[in-house]
């Protein structure tokens, strides 16, 4: 028997290392599908099917040489990576992935699969993904370079549009759901309608999926809406000044939020550990097979679209999305008062 | 107890050397920065309040959008490090030190009084109402219903602020087109 402290903490290091793992996981799923897409084979030299690739990436990384500009902030410059690692990490620790498990009997008492239970996790996440956005400010600026500074003004002036978006589609499924709790969010999703239909968020909430996708690429800087890192028009935006460690800390960041959005996203959206054919104690294997699915897609949107024009994207962002929001917020919030309330 | 009471001195004590700091930096970026810090010990004290809803709000408001757009001003103005004042030409008239010497006294008074009205304050609420007032629901209730008025209203000085701004940095250019 694991006393429930030892094993909270277990599960603390546990979900780090994952995250830590899924970020090299994502680099070579990302050159993989890179490759499908343009009919190459990508990584093939380093391991069976290049499969060894993000641990040779790792090293080269880490045995580049770390370059500060003269003219920089050493200080901002150096705080700055941090952040963005940090804020990747942290907010991850509210989100749920599988049901109350005693580990087959290893524990007395049912450990909830989440690092911090917390009664506004939804919240939590939303304000530590915008202290994200501090990383790649406060990097643009401290750099002391028009490209980094350029980028970092992008990317806050992105992240203000979307993030109004993004939280009015959090709002819609936190209205149907009654609830601020992530866990009783996924709970409210579990079963079926007419035995066929999953109760899941996508099915009340289609608009609201649709609406936190788009914002949630923009969240996390991807393309088509990659504006802090145009690497045709700004060199290598943000984090052009940075090498070897701190630059890796940034590409570690852009992948931990990817896989935080869709863990959110699937919580939210998608029934979280629910689904069928498996029992209760193995939820997590549909929780890694939905968030699997959208990082996907992800990747899959990245190599498809080409990134849009910078009005394009406020003009996106201000007159079409976040009106459709707050439209799909009224329309769900009228839609319960008169059905549920 | 005494642990909570611990972390009360770590925030409180946070929150107010990081405000003092904020007047004290001739960065402004570092004032910005020190600014967020002193918000998220703010958001530390509501913790242990037990309000969570408060304090999240607090973050994502105040430290995650207001304070982007502080820095995303000071970024886009570029604005150099302070120079000492015994180089600059003081220019303004003699009357305003006057004036800003009382002003400054009649703020310090008020704090003083509003200090001294707030101790021991009992409005008939039992205490045990904390936790209950700060739930999202209530907190929804009440602004919504009870300072329904107070609310709208800000909304509109907010938007008259801002059609203002809008307004004043135009006027240049709206004459030619």
């Amino acid at each position: 028997m694991i006393p429930a402290v030892v094993a909270q903490i277990l599960l603390l290091l546990f979900v780090f290392f994952m995250l830590l793992n899924s970020a090299s996981v994502m680099v070579y799923a990302e050159r993989k599908i890179a490759a499908l897409i343009q009919q190459r084979y990508g990584p093939y030299l380093v391991g069976p099917h290049g499969l060894m690739q993000p641990l040779a990436d790792i090293i080269k990384l880490l045995f580049k040489e770390e370059l500060r500009p003269l003219a920089a902030d050493r200080f901002l410059f150096m705080l700055a990576p941090v952040i963005s690692a940090t804020a990747a990490f942290a907010a991850f620790s509210v989100v749920p992935f599988g049901a109350d498990t005693t580990l087959f009997g290893l524990l007395e008492e049912p450990l909830p699969l989440v690092v911090a239970d917390v009664n506004v996790a939804i919240l939590v996440v939303f304000a530590i993904t915008s202290m994200g956005v501090y990383g790649i400010v406060l990097a643009g600026w401290s750099s002391n370079s028009k490209y980094s500074l350029l980028g970092a003004l992008r990317s806050s002036a992105q992240m203000i549009s979307y993030e109004l978006s993004y939280g009015l589609a959090l709002g819609g499924v936190l209205v149907v759901a009654g609830s601020l709790s992530l866990r009783e969010i996924v709970d409210a999703q579990a079963g079926t309608w007419l035995g066929v239909i999953p109760r899941w968020g996508v099915v009340t909430q289609p608009i609201g999926f649709l609406i936190f996708m788009t914002a949630g690429i923009a969240e996390t800087n991807r393309a088509p809406f990659d504006f802090p890192e145009a690497e045709q028009e700004l060199v290598a935006g943000y984090h052009t000044e940075y090498s070897s460690m701190s630059f890796a800390m940034f590409f570690l960041a852009e992948y931990v939020n990817m896989v935080t959005v869709s863990a959110v996203a699937t919580d939210l959206f998608l029934g979280g550990w629910h689904g069928p054919f498996l029992p209760e104690s193995f939820g997590w294997i549909w929780f890694l097979v939905k968030m699997s699915a959208l990082l996907f897609f992800y990747i899959w949107v990245r190599w498809t679209l080409p990134r849009y024009r910078y009005d394009q994207l406020m003009m996106f962002g201000w007159k079409f999305l976040l009106p459709l929001a707050v439209v799909n917020l009224l329309v769900t919030a009228a839609g319960v008062l008169s059905f549920v309330g | 107890m005494s642990g909570e009471l611990a972390l009360f001195y770590l925030f409180g004590g946070a929150a107010v050397v990081a405000s003092l700091l904020v007047i004290g930096q001739r960065n402004p970026i570092y004032s910005v920065l020190l600014l967020i810090a002193s918000f998220g010990a703010l958001a530390g004290l509501y913790v242990l309040l037990d309000a969570p809803f408060m304090a999240v709000t607090q973050i994502i408001v105040y430290a995650g959008a207001i304070m982007v757009l502080f820095l995303f001003v000071v970024m886009l103005l570029n604005v150099p490090a302070e120079a000492p004042i015994d180089h600059v030409e003081l220019h303004e008239p003699q009357g305003a030190r006057w004036l800003g010497g009382v002003l400054a006294v009649a703020l310090l008074v008020e704090l003083g009084w509003a200090l001294w009205r707030v101790v021991g304050v009992d409005d008939g609420r039992p205490v045990a109402d904390a936790g209950q007032l700060a739930s999202v629901l209530e907190i929804g209730r009440v602004l919504f219903q009870e300072y329904a008025f107070a609310f709208e209203v800000t909304s509109i000085l907010i938007i008259v602020a801002m059609v203002g701004a809008v307004l004043l940095t135009r006027r240049d250019s709206g004459a030619g087109s």
